[in-house]
């Protein structure tokens, strides 16, 4: 018995949400008196010991370069084998794009009943129970698993990343590795840019900015902030910023520490995606927006002369520390 | 060319929600129900696409539920589609569903499987892949772009911060989101042709599903807005930095 996390890398680095699908891997298995390990596929850069830091005993890895690009059906089989010959009963996964295409595939071929989207640890009292998000982030639900592997992917911030001193071991798997049938023919990634769905700090914007040649104010206050940048769905559709940054309940759903909204009414579609934000900001210059019911912090006024203060503010106070 | 499209039924996206029975029921008093957005706006309207510039595609659409889901399945053929089964059970957990599904793509040998991202209720994104999974197929998640050529896809999908365009030969699973196509709305000659298409209900197979819904809650309200006036927005930076320890 012991729990089994994917450690999802790209381009050769652990992802920050593996951190977290880590610490929460090692908080199930102090639950449950056993120990967590981790799984990495492909060539990587890290020191994949220190990742015991985050409480993973062992590490097994998979260190071949055909593995280096994802597939979801081979990193499947991979897994699926590591988890037998491991002798797992709990599996952990980002709840990421590729988490997404694994998890599914992985239960059928453990059969092996899936939670997608956990907020939070097992109930393990009676049975096995996590909540999870449902209704696009409007209500949970305690789902139970009735199989004897249980398989878990976390939602991105809803587990906090827990640091301690520990040293992983490794032990490298050589599989034959199955023939792929996908083939990656380009990979476009905006390089520098905080993805959105991993990103702690949001600043989005909406159609009451007028038009794409005014997002300079949003684009200036996430870079003062460190933050990755969103839009309401008409922004997206009308071409004024890229898909991936639509959020809502046709879009991504968030939950940052903070999500900071400009001149977006606050419908209850966008809030869907948003309102598991721990700390939501409301830029609108009308009071009566809807928004302001979701904030915890709001400010009534017009966002080109109210945001760019709020840049300055922000850099200044980065300035002196 | 033979396509299946995965039909889920969804409240409203208005839908107010709540739950009744020890809150172990969703609460469907008032509500509306649709098909699920993303397996109308972008897997069926791609599979009409598709049908559009090759008139021999077959479209068949298939949806897990009881009879009382008729109507949202004839909507679904008012957009467009040949024939449609509904496999007639309660859809238990996403195992479940993807089982019966495979049951019936074995029988009817489909090219190409579309289904939605997720449904906006559950939100399990994995139907797909299970399909994928159990027939042995690639699957391509939450794909944006889709075009075909011959007997090969190329289609665009969303990764981390950017996306990936991926080529695969048919048969193949799709999860489909926004850019897969255009939302479209039923013209007349759509709906009155939906009455008379083919609509069999198919009995289930025996599957135990893996997982159970014990219970739901709603999050906790929020403690209310604190408001800083427009003229002290350096209040606001502090507060961000101070109280709510955001950076
Ligand atoms: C099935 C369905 C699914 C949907 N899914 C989504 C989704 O996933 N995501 C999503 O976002 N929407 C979604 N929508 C659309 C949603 O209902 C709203 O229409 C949309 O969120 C509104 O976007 P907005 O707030 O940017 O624009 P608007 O509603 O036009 O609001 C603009 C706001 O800007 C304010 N404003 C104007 N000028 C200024 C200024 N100078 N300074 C400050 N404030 C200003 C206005 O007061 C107003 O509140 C969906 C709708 C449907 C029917």
């Amino acid at each position: 018995m012991s729990v089994l996390v994917f450690l999802d890398q790209a381009e050769g680095h652990v992802k920050k949400s593996s951190f977290e699908a880590a610490s929460f891997a090692a908080k199930i298995a102090e639950q449950t008196g056993t120990e967590a390990n981790g799984i990495v596929l492909g060539e990587v850069k890290d020191d994949l010991q220190s990742l015991g830091k985050y409480g993973i005993k062992k590490i097994y890895h998979a260190a071949d370069a055909q593995l280096n690009q994802f597939d979801d059906e081979i990193y499947t089989a991979l897994i699926a084998d590591t988890v037998k010959s491991s002798g797992s009963n709990v599996v952990v996964l980002s709840n990421n794009f590729n988490g997404k295409a694994i998890a599914p595939r992985l239960s059928v071929r453990l059969k092996s009943g899936l939670i997608s989207g956990a907020v939070g640890l097992p109930d393990t009292s009676n049975g096995f129970k996590v909540k999870k998000s449902v209704f696009s982030g409007k209500a949970f639900a305690n789902v139970e698993i009735k199989t004897d592997i249980k398989i878990i992917t976390l939602n991105a911030n809803a587990f906090k990343v827990t640091e301690g001193s520990g040293t992983a071991t490794i032990e490298n798997i050589t599989t034959q590795i199955p023939r792929r049938k996908v083939n990656v023919r380009e990979v476009n990634v905006v390089k520098g840019e905080v993805p959105l769905a991993e990103a702690e700090l949001v600043v989005s914007g909406g159609r009451g900015l007028k038009g794409p040649e005014n997002w300079g104010i949003v684009t200036d206050l996430a870079k003062a902030l460190g933050a990755a940048t969103a839009c309401s769905r008409p922004v997206s559709d009308s071409g004024w910023r890229p898909h991936h940054e639509h959020v809502g309940q046709t879009g991504l759903t968030i939950a940052p520490n903070m999500y900071f909204a400009i001149g977006i009414s606050g419908a209850i579609q966008h809030l869907a995606g948003v309102n598991r934000s721990k700390t939501i900001v409301v830029i609108n210059k009308d009071p009566e927006a809807p928004f302001f019911k979701a904030a915890d912090y709001g400010i009534v006024g017009d966002a080109f002369e109210v945001v760019p203060k709020i840049t300055e503010a922000v850099k200044k106070l980065k300035g002196q520390k | 060319m033979k396509i299946l499209v995965c039909i889920s039924k969804t409240p409203d996206t208005t839908a107010k929600i709540s739950f009744t029975d020890n809150d172990t029921k969703f609460n469907e008093s008032g509500v509306q129900f649709i098909i699920n957005p993303y397996d109308e706006w972008y897997a069926l309207v791609r599979a009409i696409e598709l049908k559009e510039k090759d008139p021999s595609t077959i479209i068949h659409l298939v949806h897990v539920g009881p009879a009382e889901n008729d109507a949202i399945i004839r909507k679904a053929l008012a957009l467009g589609g040949d024939e449609a089964f509904r496999i007639n059970s309660h859809p238990g957990d996403d195992y479940y569903v993807a089982g019966q599904i495979v049951n019936l793509a074995k029988e009817q040998h489909y090219d190409l499987i579309f289904t939605g991202k997720e449904t906006i209720d559950y939100n399990g994104s994995s139907v797909g892949g299970m399909i994928a999974e159990f027939l042995e197929l690639p699957y391509i998640s939450l794909a944006t772009k889709f075009e075909l050529n011959g007997n090969t896809a190329t289609i665009t999908r969303e990764i981390e911060g950017g996306e990936e365009v991926d080529e695969a030969a048919l048969p193949i699973v799709v999860s489909c989101q926004k850019g897969m196509a255009e939302q479209r709305i039923p013209n007349m000659r759509g709906i009155m042709s939906a009455r008379t298409k083919p609509l069999k209900a198919i009995e289930p197979v025996a599957i135990d599903p893996l997982t159970s819904i014990s219970s739901f809650e709603l999050p906790a309200p929020k403690q209310g807005v604190k408001m800083i006036p427009a003229d002290n927005p350096e209040e606001l930076v502090r507060l961000l930095h101070e109280e709510a320890k955001v950076f």
